[in-house]
């Protein structure tokens, strides 16, 4: 009987290869559009860890109030001694400090006089230690255009647009003008290792990355640092853990009212990201169910005029002995196996263009000119284990509901009533 | 119930709801049917003959009175009882034919011996058996879209038959067909009546069909007016 049912559901294209084809449009966009979400979601949420917030950050409730202005005055002190104690609380979180200043970045001529110069949004972190996670976090190798990366104290690295801005070239030297973080003036000289793009507009626009050994050295920051950054085992950010972590760790300083004690924010705490990411996952829940909603209504229709055009088999069958319950379920598991079908090979060529999409990506740079926010000019899909099994929902429960839907009404009928229809 | 009689119809009511009201579609019908008859209930549109063939095919169900068939009564019969019925012991044969027209003729008149579960085997004799009963043993691969009407309405008495039914009930099987074809179809199902003893009940109002019959039923406006049983001898 199955074989029997088969043969009809191959040979009447209407009955299959119609509402495959429709399953599988609609499967692989829905498994192509949750990766456009979570690629584009997920970049954001690395690009701001990897650039700014980490997954949680530890900064004094001060300078935590007015980050915004890189108020070093207000930094972090005692800073190996909160690292060591951290790393032997959390041992598998890997912290990392850094300083954020802002300066001007001076290019001197042949003759020690000023060529150019230009605004630069400082950012130290370890170059130099041998196993320093830095260069991964920030993806410098990668993200290297011109140069090497510094190598001893006193070598710097500077976004590549800011390099061709100032006209300036690796080897050449540059002058660090800002302010030490008691206020008085500091300057200090550098050697240009390097320069980098990151695709990430804010700092691609005028960063400077320095060794954070000078940065204290020149900011008068000795065992200061502007913030703590920790980041969660394999480097994937999880709320719910990042907040158990900052929750231990704040809980210590509860009922302090001291503004120089430390604050640890999760990334969700920091720079409105919370509402970004419930909005970003509302939205991504919200076009999966439309599109799940979409995709039932098509398929409905596509099974109700199936149903339609199948009155006369329907009534032939109860005629001739079958009873509704298994007219029903034939109907239902045949929808079944269109849907599977429909959704692996949607599945597949969704997670294929999502695949090149990840692999090339878009860019979207020109579009992010004056961007603050810290997301690639390159926007990729990515692949997560949901794209799997994602698009099975539309493509699975959608066939098979419409099915359900538009075969109730056949089911409900009077037999007699379907015989006269067939008869017409 | 005596022993040749495998339809016993007693006071049979038959009402459809109507708008406001209710429609009387068979009004008091009496009737038997005995094993082997080849009988037809005859009379103009809307007489109430197809909702009698319905009720006796088990499609349908009896306002008010008594349907047995083959000691089973309709009114009483679950969906699944009834469908069981019409599996094992009933056979259909449609006006418009009703094939399935992706199948080919060999897969429709081997339908119903899947439902009825017998080996391959089994189904490739009883359905080769059929399709020689009414000469179509040349087709077998073809589709419905490849039949003339008449070769179409063969396939269906063959799957009718094919099962070798107690009853089969033949709601205007001629309507679709030419006067050759009419004929040629009424001929095999009087031979197949005659040779497997199957009891042929026909709703109809064509006069080539009722030609044939050996009793005709006389339904007006729900009413059986007339019985009679027509000697095929003179």
């Amino acid at each position: 009987m199955i074989r029997f049912l088969l043969k009809g559901l191959l040979r009447d294209r209407s009955r299959s290869l119609f509402p495959i084809l429709v399953v599988i449009a609609g499967v692989s966009l829905t498994v192509l559009l949750h990766g456009w979400i979570t690629g584009v979601i997920g970049d954001m949420v690395n690009s701001n860890a990897n650039f700014s917030t980490g997954h949680v950050k530890i900064m004094t409730k001060a300078y935590a109030e007015n980050e915004d202005q890189m108020p070093n005055d207000l930094a972090l002190l005692g800073v190996d001694e909160i690292l060591t104690d951290l790393r032997k609380r959390y041992p598998d979180m890997i912290w990392v400090n850094r300083i954020r200043f802002g300066g001007l970045l001076d290019i001197p001529d042949e003759n020690r006089e000023t060529k150019t110069h230009g605004p630069a949004m400082g950012l130290a972190v370890d170059l130099l230690s041998n196993k320093s996670p830095e260069i991964a976090n920030l993806n410098i190798e990668k993200a290297l255009v011109h140069g090497r990366l510094p190598e001893k104290p006193g070598e710097i690295l500077i976004s590549d647009d800011f390099a061709t801005k100032l006209g300036v070239s690796p080897g050449e030297s540059a002058t660090l003008l800002s302010s030490t973080m008691y206020g008085s003036m500091a300057m200090q000289n550098y050697v240009i290792a390097g320069t980098v793009r990151f695709g990430v507009r804010p700092m691609d626009r005028g960063a400077m990355i320095v060794d954070i050994s000078d940065a204290q050295l020149a900011l008068d920051m000795s065992d200061a640092s502007s913030e703590i950054l920790g980041y969660l085992e394999d480097h994937i950010y999880d709320d719910a853990k990042a907040a158990e972590v900052a929750m231990r760790f704040n809980a210590e300083f509860a009922g302090s009212e001291d503004e120089f004690d430390p604050v640890m924010l999760t990334l969700r705490e920091q720079k409105d990201l919370a509402s970004y990411l419930d909005m970003a996952s509302g939205m991504s829940g919200i076009l999966v169910f439309v599109f799940v909603l979409a995709m039932s209504l098509v398929l409905w229709n596509a099974g109700l005029i199936g149903g339609l055009r199948r009155y006369g088999e329907v009534g032939v069958r109860l005629a001739i002995g079958e009873n509704k319950g298994q007219v029903y379920r034939s109907m239902i598991y045949e929808s079944a196996l269109i849907g599977v079908i429909g959704s692996v090979i949607g599945t597949a060529i969704g997670l294929g263009i999502s695949y090149l999409i990840q692999v090339k990506g878009f860019d979207f740079g020109s579009m992010m000119k004056s961007s603050t926010m810290m997301l690639s000019n390159v926007l990729r899909t990515q692949i997560t284990s949901e794209a799997y099994y994602i698009g099975f929902l539309p493509g699975l429960f959608s066939t098979v509901l419409g099915t359900m839907l538009s075969g109730i009404g056949i089911y409900k009928r009077q037999t007699a009533q379907l015989f006269k229809e067939l008869e017409v | 119930m005596e022993d040749s009689k495998i339809i016993l119809i007693d006071a049979l009511v038959k009402q459809f709801p109507i708008g406001g009201g209710e429609f009387t579609a068979l009004d008091g019908i009496d009737l038997t049917f005995g094993k082997g008859e080849f009988a037809g209930v005859v009379g103009p549109s809307g007489s109430g003959k197809t909702t009698l063939l319905n009720i006796i095919g088990s499609l349908d169900t009896p306002t008010d009175g008594r349907v047995s068939v083959l000691d089973q009564s309709i009114g009483d019969l679950s969906h699944k009882k009834a469908a069981r019925l019409r599996n094992e012991h009933l056979g259909f044969i449609f006006q418009t034919f009703n094939l399935l027209p992706v199948y080919t003729v060999f897969e429709n008149v081997e339908f119903p011996l899947l439902l009825l579960k017998m080996t391959a085997a089994s189904r490739k004799n009883a359905v080769q058996d059929a399709l020689e009963w009414v000469g179509l043993s040349n087709k077998v691969k073809s589709r419905p879209a490849q039949l003339s009407g008449g070769e179409c309405q063969r396939v269906a008495i063959a799957r009718a038959m094919v099962k070798r039914p107690e009853i089969v009930l033949a709601d205007e099987p001629t309507a679709n067909l030419d006067a050759e074809n009419s004929h040629n179809i009424l001929q095999t199902m009087e031979k197949l009546n005659a040779e497997l003893e199957t009891t042929f009940i026909f709703a109809t109002h064509d006069e080539k069909v009722i030609r044939y019959l050996h009793r005709k039923i006389h339904l007006e406006d729900g009413r059986v007016v007339k019985d009679e049983l027509i000697d095929k001898k003179n």
